[in-house]
């Protein structure tokens, strides 16, 4: 017999290393059907016919967030035979104002008292079998970072599960509205068949519209409960949402008062006195850069730049490829096969891989911060910054890593917890240059700019506008509309993290860029190779005269009205989606030289030749903003988990960048004396439509409050 | 009407109702913030919003314009 059991809690109670204790190493890490909330689930240690689901950390059942959505359906559809409800027992009062409706689903439950240790330091006693008779279903004690009490506590959940005994209901309402929400629950049976009766009935006296939805009642019937929400409403003088939250946590300040003792507060614990310390008004800021400084300097630029460069030069240079090479040659293979092997698959994918050491120590970093309870406090300063244009405060994370390599930056965004705000920072990241577009910067300052000291900075300066202006527009779209994400967010206590669950966190989200973007990038290497190394005849023929080179051709007027309307141009950009500098090394290969230096210092005369500065530096402003490189777009499609929303991003992102190069390049032209023409009309139409989406209205708010409460559907 | 953004650093006090309607009114109502119940700010962000407070033993960042829906004694 199958037995699916379903972890809920909190967010910050212990859920996820509860759910690594009980699972070991056999996970599956996906997303929710249609939305980009990670959904995560696994066998049982030693039962391989029990699953167990990690739903998202939630504070409530409410209708409002994805998370809560999709836990809910989850709850009410899919139907899991146990639920384990994770309390941290430190932070009771609140937990259990999730359990309260929980308990409401009528699914069998067994609550796991979770960091009790913290709770006896403090000198407070918990009378579990006091607790477990008020909530009327069974509560164990555990600690899952230490993994004590979680053998047991699965062994439970299976007997429950099997025999099926569901919670007693929870008498938490007063006299007048349990008897309006009996009421209501008798016509639910009446006129429905949905199992949860006393779940709805609740929900439809809150007004919840999900529920609405859900039940399909006729307008008559829903009139009826209508009517008897408002006359318990007047009689309360309060809304129905607040009548039903207020008595919960009244009951729950009632049972906790009766079955803890609580010692007499002795002050500030130690989370506060380093709170004290790290979001002081003077000291936050020093210590937050002192601490990404850190972050960037360990993962970027020293441990992670070594382990790359070692990865890149050493063991996709001069270690693998030679040893291929001779084994290929020694079986005397065709040379296409040579070449797809060596060039077109250990070339691209061995790119990509380079950068996989780099995110493992940043993934490090960022699960440490996680774990210890930091990053919330990274929200916390930075909010007032962010939320200006859009984004969130924790969104400085993913830009200042997207300086390193925009593909860890990418995927640093999972620590955003509102969709929203997470779409967006995976959308404008790539913006910011990264390390890989350096020798792009280099090559067009050093041929064109000769001694200019402007050309550098404005790419950094042209980045971050672009990041500001897509926030803001992007905010008044469609996709994106609605109130602003209520930014209301626990500040968990700090705590040491452990060791395991930080590994844990560390690779599973290593583990998934090396699959899911390694699929994409392997496909895509393989295409650019076959592109770049035949002819139409299907003949191996050198880059100019490839099918690459015509398509080049073929684009090519795409690009002049930006002023780089040439092939070699144009075959550059497409080969910069393998790796930005790679960019460098094809104008190397077009212009006929074998080797090329980072700058390609020796392509600048021919630069010179091909480009004006006015096009050169349209060149580069298009590609530091394009669609950025194959990893980056792998990173995307994992982050955003679908691929209508990676389209979305990369075409967003490409067609800015075509927006805001025509712009530079023909108002260049114009101002430098190359007269009025079609050209400046059109940049100055672009401006003004850029203009009117930065200072339009936003989409209206009766839309907007639509989508709020269907985001599931939307998605 | 005084509202929690009013409250200064420090100052504990006690919620008498909430304003505004849908998801943000909701989520203070489900972290806690319910009638009668006791909350002190703790603090304001380096850069002066948002502000740090303590519900049910916890502490909650809430921003300025949130926290003036929360009316207070």
């Amino acid at each position: 017999m199958n037995l699916k059991i379903a972890l809920v809690g909190n967010p910050n109670c212990g859920k996820t290393t509860m759910f690594n204790a009980l699972t070991g190493s056999s996970q599956y890490v996906g997303n929710w059907p249609g939305v980009t909330v990670e959904k995560k689930s696994g066998k049982l240690k030693g039962h391989s016919d029990v699953e167990i689901i990690d739903l998202p950390g939630i504070y409530s059942l409410s209708p409002y967030t994805l998370e809560e959505v999709v836990s809910r359906n989850y709850l009410l559809n899919e139907k899991p035979d146990v639920m384990i409800n994770i309390v941290d027992s430190s932070n009771i009062e609140r937990n259990l104002y999730l359990t309260t409706q929980l308990l409401e689903t009528g699914i069998p439950m067994i609550l796991a008292l979770n960091m009790t240790d913290i709770v006896k330091k403090r000198g407070d006693i918990i009378n579990i079998k006091a607790l477990s008779k008020r909530l009327g279903c069974e509560v164990m004690e555990t600690s899952a970072v230490k993994s004590e009490g979680c053998a047991e506590l699965a062994e439970k959940a299976i007997a429950l599960g099997k025999s099926r005994q569901k919670p007693k209901p929870l008498l938490i309402f007063s006299n007048d509205i349990t008897e309006t929400l009996s009421k209501i629950e008798s016509i639910i049976k009446a006129k429905s068949t949905t199992e949860h009766p006393d779940f709805y009935a609740i929900k439809l006296f809150e007004r919840d519209e999900k529920a609405i939805e859900q039940l399909k009642l006729s307008d008559t019937v829903m009139a009826e409960i209508t009517a008897l929400t408002a006359s318990c409403e007047e009689a309360m003088d309060d809304d129905s949402e607040s009548i039903i939250t207020h008595e919960r946590y009244q009951t729950i300040s009632r049972i906790v008062s009766d079955t803890i003792k609580k010692k007499a507060s002795t002050g500030m614990t130690t989370s506060d006195k380093i709170d004290r310390v790290v979001t002081n008004r003077f000291l936050a800021l020093p210590i937050f850069a002192g601490i990404m400084f850190l972050m960037y300097f360990v993962s970027v630029t020293t441990v992670g730049a070594w382990v790359t460069d070692w990865t890149n030069d050493v063991l996709f240079g001069e270690i693998i490829p030679p040893a291929v090479e001779g084994l290929l040659i020694s079986w005397g293979t065709a040379e296409w096969l040579n070449s797809l092997i060596l060039d077109g698959i250990i070339g691209g994918v061995g790119a990509v891989l380079g950068f996989v050491p780099q995110m493992f120590v940043l993934f490090l970093f960022l699960a440490i911060l996680e774990d210890c309870g930091y990053m919330a406090r990274v929200a916390f300063i930075m909010d007032r910054v962010f939320r200006k244009f859009g984004l969130s405060g924790k969104s400085f994370i993913p830009l200042l890593i997207g300086t390193g390599c925009s593909v860890p930056g990418i995927m640093a965004s999972r620590t955003i917890e509102n969709e929203r705000d997470r779409k967006m920072t995976i959308m404008t990241t790539s913006f910011i240059p990264c390390s890989a577009k350096l020798p792009v910067i280099a090559l067009i300052a050093g041929a064109l700019f000769p001694g200019s000291v402007w050309v550098a900075p404005s790419a950094y300066f042209i980045g971050v506008a672009a990041i500001i202006v897509s926030g803001i527009i992007l905010k008044k779209t469609r996709g994106f509309s609605g109130d602003p994400a209520p930014f209301i967010m626990e500040l968990p206590a700090y705590h040491v993290p452990g060791a395991k669950g930080v590994l844990i966190h560390m690779w599973e989200r290593g583990k998934s860029f090396i699959k899911k973007a390694g699929t994409v990038i392997f496909v895509a290497s393989i295409t650019i190779w076959f592109l770049s190394s035949f002819n139409f005849g299907l003949e191996m023929v050198d880059t100019n005269d490839s099918i690459l080179a015509s398509l080049g051709m073929i684009i090519a007027p795409v690009f002049i009205p930006l002023g780089f309307g040439t092939w070699e141009a144009t075959v550059a950009t497409i080969t910069g989606l393998i790796a930005k500098e790679t960019v460098v090394s094809t104008f190397g290969v077009l212009f006929g030289f074998a080797e090329v230096a980072e700058d390609g210092a020796e392509l600048w005369p021919q630069l010179q030749m091909a480009f004006t500065q006015m096009a050169a530096f349209s060149f580069l402003v298009f590609n530091l903003l394009c669609a950025p490189c194959f990893a980056a777009i792998g990173a995307i499609h994992r982050e955003m988990g679908s691929a209508k929303w990676t389209l979305i991003a990369v075409g967003y992102q490409t067609a800015f960048a075509y927006t805001i190069a025509l712009i530079i390049y023909q108002l260049g032209v114009f101002f430098t004396g190359g007269g009025f023409g079609i050209g400046t009309v059109a940049a100055l139409m672009m401006i003004a439509v850029l203009l009117y989406l930065l200072f339009r209205k936003p989409v209206s708010q009766t839309k907007a409050g639509q989508k709020q409460l269907t985001p599931v559907k939307e998605i | 009407m005084k509202t929690l953004r009013a409250v200064k650093c420090g100052e504990s006090t006690k919620v008498v109702k909430l304003h505004g309607t849908g998801p943000i009114r909701r989520r203070i109502m489900d972290m806690g913030i319910t009638k009668g119940v006791d909350v002190i700010v703790r603090k304001v962000a380096p850069l002066g919003d948002p502000i740090e407070i303590t519900v049910l033993g916890y502490e909650l960042s809430i921003r300025k314009a949130d926290a003036e829906l929360i009316e207070v004694f």
